[in-house]
């Protein structure tokens, strides 16, 4: 087993550990910290591929920014413990098939089909980030722009919808 | 190295919770949450491609689904700050305006 698999598999742990724990949490807050441990752990499986600029993306809008937003907006509300309701019958019976056909599918279907693909490689750090921003900025370049135009109108909209009127 | 299979079942693996977490939690906030890990499951799955095909292209898709996440956490927090203001709860199945 080389290191790179030892590292892999104890930062999957955390992922998997995290989001269990986000959906055993009761308290919000706590769903919020089970979630920001699954992010830094996914920042850490970026950085064992050598996706160096997107862990320090995910790491400062994942887990800075939105999750921020995120534990301001629980502590605005005071969130307090979640209520179990009776008429989530549905969530019960439909929710974990759901989820294991799903996973099931997704995951036989990768066994099948991808056994032939290159173990990802970190490709020398500071070319990866170079030929990002180079391809961000020639042939992405209309939705990089269009995105920073959904930004702002996000931010209008969130305005718009949080102002307490008079 | 690390298969990239191993990547991709571990993406699997956290979209399921993911869709777990959306249908069993009753707070909205924790659903909003949910939501956010699926995408990060599908980052993740990106990021495995992208560095497996040796091309940069998928790193880019993982910024703009980043970037798209920001502003759907923006707008919805804003709707949830509102629904919480008028409905006095999280809870959402206390938000029945349009049930029979």
């Amino acid at each position: 087993m080389t290191g790179a698999l030892v590292i892999f598999f104890a930062l999957a742990a955390l992922a998997v550990v995290g989001s269990v724990s986000l959906i055993l949490q009761r308290e919000p807050i706590h769903s919020a910290l089970s979630l920001i441990v699954v992010m830094v752990a996914l920042a850490g499986l970026y950085l064992l591929m050598g996706a160096e600029f997107v862990a320090a993306v995910q790491i400062i809008v994942y887990g800075g920014a939105i999750m921020v937003l995120f534990v301001f907006v629980i502590m605005l509300l005071n969130a307090g413990e979640e209520e179990r309701t009776n008429f989530s019958k549905l969530a019960t019976f439909a929710g974990i098939p759901l989820a294991l056909a799903v996973t099931g599918f997704i995951a036989a279907a990768i066994a099948h089909s991808s056994a032939s693909l290159p173990a990802p490689e970190p490709s020398g750090a500071l070319t990866s980030t170079k030929t990002l921003s180079m391809l961000l900025f020639s042939d992405f370049v209309y939705p990089f722009e269009l995105t920073s135009f959904l930004i702002l109108v996000a931010i209008l909209g969130a305005i718009v919808l949080a102002q307490r009127e008079n | 190295m690390v298969p990239t299979n191993y990547y991709l079942i571990l993406s699997a693996i956290l979209f399921g919770l993911g869709i777990v977490a959306f249908v069993f939690k009753r707070n909205v906030i924790a659903i909003f949450m949910a939501i956010e890990l699926m995408l990060n499951a599908v980052n993740l799955a990106f990021v495995a491609f992208s560095q497996s095909f040796g091309k940069v292209d998928g790193e880019v898709f993982v910024l703009f689904v980043i970037v798209v996440a920001a502003a759907e956490a923006t707008v919805g927090l804003g709707i949830i700050i509102l629904t919480a203001r008028n409905r006095r709860s999280l809870n959402v199945e206390r938000v029945d305006l349009l049930k029979l």
